[in-house]
């Protein structure tokens, strides 16, 4: 479960995220949407802690993971990511075989028992929905991969160190309908076993997918509810002007 | 399959549940009415509740549906008919109610066997639960190949419901003591032919989902089914 207690956020003198209280059950799909720089994307990474690395950033309230401060002293990053994985908007295979995409992780984490390796290789990409289409070319070029493929093979590269959260940000936003359509089937499928929160800027794509959505607006968590009440009967008019496209 | 796929059978399973739980209420009323079993007839009031609330559930999904996956095409031809097919499939669960009510009434208990048989009663019924049916068929095998034999049905029940009046008329000037409980089987005869015109509405809505044909308002292209 991830919880945010009165999250604020600040890029220098900007505030980017206001007072953000939230929680996301287990095995469950969120997705975020709002207008561009909202905050949701920003919001996102900071569940992996991947703003720490931006210079002038500051952060107040606290982000629970399962009930630990992921921003305590204590938490190691690596390891924190260890359970968080991350899918970008753009696949973003390394220059490597398809086979070590999937095995970086487990590498990186010092893992070199070859037999758990394949194992691995093999439940990742099927998690993944890509097994049947590359098993006959695990040393291939990941490069060799079409779009659609190659941002499966990075969702199996997050899985394949058994995270148990996945975040995605705008992962179909740069894919063609029918590859959009896999991801879509996949994040359904994966929800049994990981808790998993989306940033997307298309809101059909929200609908179809979660659980539960947050609307975000200039840095404010405007509504948060289930899927189904968000895109059939919003609470805030907000809401209901930017679903229905009345915004701006 | 795929997700939005697994939930549209979803969709078409409540709905064909609903079908077979109206048709199966209209059946029992059938005999209770023509039986006089009231207890029959006070099983099917007590399960309108069922027809009810499957038509709330139909609808609700079927918004949820639109809401959520933006459907297109067939799709939404087949949630537009869907929300039809349950609130016209309720309309028949009422009528099918209205007629076992009739059998709790304990004014007209009497009715003349023979009056029942010479309004055709039975037959019209039976040609309403074949048109229920043969358009359940419709639906599950998306082929409107069936429409026309359905919509010819709907004639013949009318044609029955058209003769009711002369049989009623002379029934109550040969029996003016019983004009009462005759004058009710009007509003029998009634509730059957509406339930005719409704199994028509369901044609319509199954060419509509299938075929993409609005038959609605539309003599020549009914005709031609």
């Amino acid at each position: 479960m991830i919880e945010t207690k009165n999250i604020n956020f600040y890029y220098g003198n900007f505030q980017a995220l206001k007072s953000i209280s939230m929680k996301m059950e287990a095995n469950t799909v969120t997705a975020f949407i709002g207008p561009s720089g909202c905050g949701k994307s920003t919001f996102l990474r900071l569940f992996n802690r991947m703003n720490d690395t931006i210079q002038n950033t500051r952060l107040t309230g606290t982000c629970l993971i399962d009930d630990q401060d992921i921003y305590e002293k204590s938490v190691h990053v690596d390891e924190l990511r260890k359970k968080v994985g991350m899918v970008f908007q753009k696949p973003n295979p390394f220059p490597k075989s398809i086979f070590e995409n999937v095995t970086y992780g487990l590498k990186v984490n010092g893992i070199t028992d070859k037999k758990y390796i394949s194992e691995r290789v093999e439940q990742s990409l099927t998690s993944a929905a890509l097994w049947n289409e590359v098993k006959d070319k695990l040393n291939q070029s990941a490069f060799a991969l079409s779009g659609g493929q190659q941002q499966r093979l990075c969702i199996a590269r997050a899985l394949a160190v058994s995270p148990s959260i996945l975040l995605m940000d705008e992962p179909a936003s740069a894919l063609d309908p029918i590859s959009t359509s896999k991801i879509e089937e996949l994040i359904h499928s994966l929800k049994s076993e990981y808790t998993i929160v989306i940033v997307t800027h298309n809101m059909q794509q929200a609908a179809r997918v979660s659980d539960k959505t947050g609307f975000f607006m200039f840095g404010e968590l405007v509504e948060y509810s289930d899927t189904k009440k968000m895109f059939l009967n919003p609470e805030m008019e907000q809401t209901q002007n930017y679903i229905t496209g009345r915004f701006g | 399959m795929k997700h939005t796929e697994i939930e549209i059978q979803s969709l078409k399973s409540d709905v064909k549940q609903m079908w077979n739980l109206v048709a199966n209420q209209l059946s029992k009323a059938k005999k209770a009415l023509l039986e006089n079993n009231t207890t029959l007839a006070l099983e099917v009031i007590s399960q309108e509740k069922r027809v009810n609330a499957y038509e709330l559930k139909i609808e609700s999904d079927c918004e949820n549906f639109i809401a959520l996956y933006s459907p297109v095409a067939v799709d939404l031809r087949l949630i537009l008919s869907l929300i039809k097919i349950s609130n016209t499939l309720e309309r028949i669960g009422d009528f099918a109610e209205g007629i076992a009510r009739h059998s709790t009434t304990e004014d007209c208990t009497d009715i003349d066997i023979q009056l029942i048989e010479d309004l055709a009663i039975e037959k019209m019924i039976d040609a309403v639960l074949e048109m229920l049916l043969d358009g359940y068929v419709a639906f599950e095998s998306e082929n409107t190949k069936l429409s026309g034999k359905i919509m010819g049905r709907d004639e013949a029940v009318d044609t029955i419901y058209s003769n009711g009046f002369d049989v009623l008329s002379n029934y109550i000037q040969q029996n003016p003591s019983k004009a009462y409980c005759a004058l009710k089987l009007i509003i029998i005869l009634r509730k059957i032919e509406r339930m005719g015109d409704h199994c028509n509405n369901i044609v319509e809505d199954i060419a509509f989902y299938v075929d993409a044909e609005v038959l609605k308002h539309n003599k020549d292209r009914k005709s031609k089914q």
